[in-house]
């Protein structure tokens, strides 16, 4: 190993790097330090986390609303490992909040906050903002509904401070509503300004640890130290894994949510922030009309000011951490109360309203009823065994019906189905036989593909084309509305989802006078398993 | 050295081994990951459709056509519409080949020279001929083709062979 050696040599004598290294290892800490001092190293882990996998998931992402959903669907479902790395992004945002406070509970239990630490805690404090300005800029990213409406409350909330307002409204650029400048400064704001603003102040904030020291339990003074390295580097390294085999799981298990495009007109959409900030959400329930400044502007502040503030506000000195009762009741309390706040904002989420946004994305969707039964048909008949319809070929016989239906008009492919090789001399393929409304259905399907659509089409949910067959089978369309198409003599069935719950339109099916009286609609005996198919189907649609 | 140096020494070894080893866990479980999402191409491969290009009845014996096609591709989570040419030549009764448009050196666009009966580039004056081969000049291997097959008398421009080694 001469080659290391003299490597080492000639880095040490041009640089001095390895001795800084060592001289930072080697660093004394008090006997006293241990397990509990590891959080401020997972946190500056998972920081890390959070720029190499932001870096990557830049590398495949278009920084405009619109594209930005789109590529980011694109990271997610084209790119092998792009589901992963969106994971490791969005679930380690959370986790660095959990992890920062955890962080500052350890610190103010131990009251570490003390003379001389001050500037330390303080420093602190802002590197705590900072990971809220991450999470606040953060979740427009996506530019889906939930992303969106979000950001629309968010600004509001910005916008009733006294004063202030219009400038923050201004400086966000939000003051005609979310649109491709807010988005624009949210997005430099993630990648630009708070990242080199994070390192800064992480480099002071290690740079006065190690200016004062780990603080030490009271009368550790007098034991000999311990050093940095390797045995407190090694618990450190210990959690920091865990930290991490924690959320690489959660990455691999829960997808990262991406609901639908953000659609500025969908007024049914019930926005929900993040859970860490759901507690500042339900306080704002509690405040209203004038009072709601105290919620959204007035305590926040203070709160924030106080933590500022804890160091000159406590200046007993330093006592044994099984005595501080005063700062035990002060996080309990502070963590019942925030519990409390959070457990009520999610127990008023209505839960159909979370699965529409949770259903994620899907061209079929937007198809009417006609054409998802087509998709239906066009599965059960098996056309796709010989025709395919996304870009690819994939060495299929038939003709690619990936461009609406190869160029064909709809009398021209009803005659084909019925009758092949009436319209394609020689074809070998079968007739369909299904009903002229049937065929209708398929020949309006493939008439609707595009490129862009068809490879999405392939992900139809059962239960979707089970119950547009329904839908269909029973001619709902001759007086409900689903995405443009039908007669209007019954309420359209848009948004369903959002005005009622599934077992009431279960119910409504079999006897709608029942529910809705002086209603027109024949009831619908449908088999549990059928009335099941189309209700979900209707809640489904967007 | 005395037994409470050694367990000293044995302790102090277990925990840089343990940094070490959790230290490489971790960097590989993010390193891996990256690596496999930055390497791997996207899953839907969106080439392989066939265009209808040209008409094998107007095409004269050993004659090139430079002829124009819409072609739909990914261009990564984007699926365009592009614009493509491609020079089609018969070169003799049931061998129709289509040559992508760049010159095999550095990608300028050639023509055909009437005169000379073969292809040139103007850029450092390579010149192909019509079967593709490279006659002289910089260009490191001969044109690159697009697959072609002949349906009746319509000519389908699939999408480009694999280049060719050699000149």
């Amino acid at each position: 190993m001469r080659i290391v050696d003299s490597t080492l040599e000639w880095l040490e004598d041009r640089t001095g790097a390895p001795s800084a290294i060592q001289h930072f290892l080697n660093e004394e800490i008090p006997a006293s330090a241990g397990w509990h001092q590891v959080f401020g190293s997972i946190a500056m882990f998972l920081f890390m986390n959070q720029a190499f996998t932001g870096i990557m998931l830049a590398l495949n992402y278009a920084a405009t609303p619109g594209e930005a959903y789109n590529s980011l669907r694109y990271i997610m479902s084209e790119l092998t490992g792009g589901a992963l790395i969106r994971g490791l992004h969005h679930w380690g945002a959370s986790m660095m909040v959990i992890v920062v406070v955890l962080h500052m509970v350890q610190v103010f239990l131990w009251g570490a906050y003390k003379k001389p630490r001050e500037a330390t805690w303080m420093v602190g404090v802002v590197l705590l903002l900072l990971t809220l300005a991450y999470a606040l800029t953060g979740y427009l990213l996506p530019w889906d509904n939930r992303a969106y409406w979000g950001t629309v409350v968010t600004t509001q909330i910005a916008a009733s401070a006294p004063g202030a307002g219009p400038y923050v409204l201004r400086l966000m650029g939000a003051e005609n509503g979310v649109g491709v400048v807010t988005f624009a400064r949210f997005y430099a704001v993630h990648v630009l300004v708070l990242p080199p603003l994070t390192m800064l102040l992480m480099f002071l904030h290690v740079y006065l640890v190690r200016r004062h020291g780990v603080a030490p339990a009271p009368g550790d003074e007098l034991k000999p130290k311990q050093k940095f390295y390797p045995r407190q580097v090694a618990k450190d390294t210990m959690a920091i894994f865990a930290a991490f085999a924690i959320l690489f799981s959660l990455a691999v298990i829960a997808r990262a949510p991406l609901g639908r495009l953000a659609d500025p007109t969908d007024l049914s959409y019930i926005p929900r922030p993040e859970w860490y900030f759901l507690f500042l959400f339900q306080l704002l329930k509690y405040f209203e009309g004038p009072l709601e400044i105290l919620a959204s502007v007035v305590l926040p502040t203070i709160g924030i000011g106080l933590l500022f503030a804890l160091p000159f506000l406590d200046r007993a000195p330093i006592v044994r951490v099984t005595k501080r009762t005063m700062a035990f009741v002060t996080v309990i309390l502070a963590g019942v109360i925030w519990g409390g706040l959070t457990m009520a904002a999610m127990r008023s989420t209505p839960p159909e309203a979370s699965a529409a946004d949770n259903a994620g994305p899907s061209e079929w969707r937007e198809l009417s009823p006609e054409e998802l039964a087509g998709v239906g048909y066009f599965q059960a008949e098996k056309c796709g065994s010989c025709h395919a319809i996304g870009l690819a070929d994939e060495g299929k016989p038939a003709p690619n019906l990936g461009a609406g239906g190869a160029g064909r008009d709809a009398a021209w492919m009803i005659a084909h189905f019925k009758q092949p090789s009436s319209m394609v001399p020689g074809s070998q393929m079968p007739a369909i036989s299904l009903s002229d409304s049937q065929l209708n259905a398929l020949a309006a399907f493939l008439l609707k593909l595009t490129p862009q659509n068809a490879m999405k089409l392939q992900d139809v949910p059962a239960f979707a084309l089970q119950g547009a067959l329904l839908y269909q089978k029973n001619r709902c369309s001759m007086c409900h509305v689903v995405n443009g198409v039908g007669q209007k003599t019954g309420p359209p069935l848009n948004g369903l989802g959002h005005r009622r719950k599934a077992e009431w339109v279960m119910q409504h099916f079999l006897d709608p006078q029942k529910l809705s009286a002086g209603s027109t609609m024949p009831p619908y005996k449908f088999s549990a398993k059928e009335n099941e198919a189309i209700t979900n189907y209707l809640m489904a649609l967007p | 050295m005395s037994s409470t140096e050694a367990t000293h020494q044995n302790r102090r070894g277990f925990f840089v081994r343990i940094t070490q080893a959790l230290g490489a866990l971790i960097a590989g479980g993010l390193g891996v990951p990256a690596i496999v999402y930055l390497f791997t191409p996207p899953k839907t491969r969106a080439s392989g459709a066939w265009v209808d290009a040209a008409d094998l009845t107007q095409l004269k014996l050993r004659t090139p056509e430079e002829v124009t096609f819409r072609r739909v591709r990914m261009d990564g989570w984007k699926i365009i519409t592009e614009k493509s040419t491609a020079w089609v030549v018969k070169l003799n009764e049931g061998e129709v080949v289509a040559y992508t448009p760049q010159c095999t050196h550095l990608g300028c666009a050639y023509h055909w020279e009437e005169t000379k009966g073969e292809f040139l580039c103007p850029c450092h004056t390579s010149n192909f001929s019509l079967d593709g081969k490279v006659l002289n000049g910089p260009a490191p291997r001969p044109l690159d083709r697009y697959q072609v097959k002949v349906q009746g008398t319509r000519i389908m421009i699939g999408p480009q062979q694999p280049p060719q080694k050699g000149a």
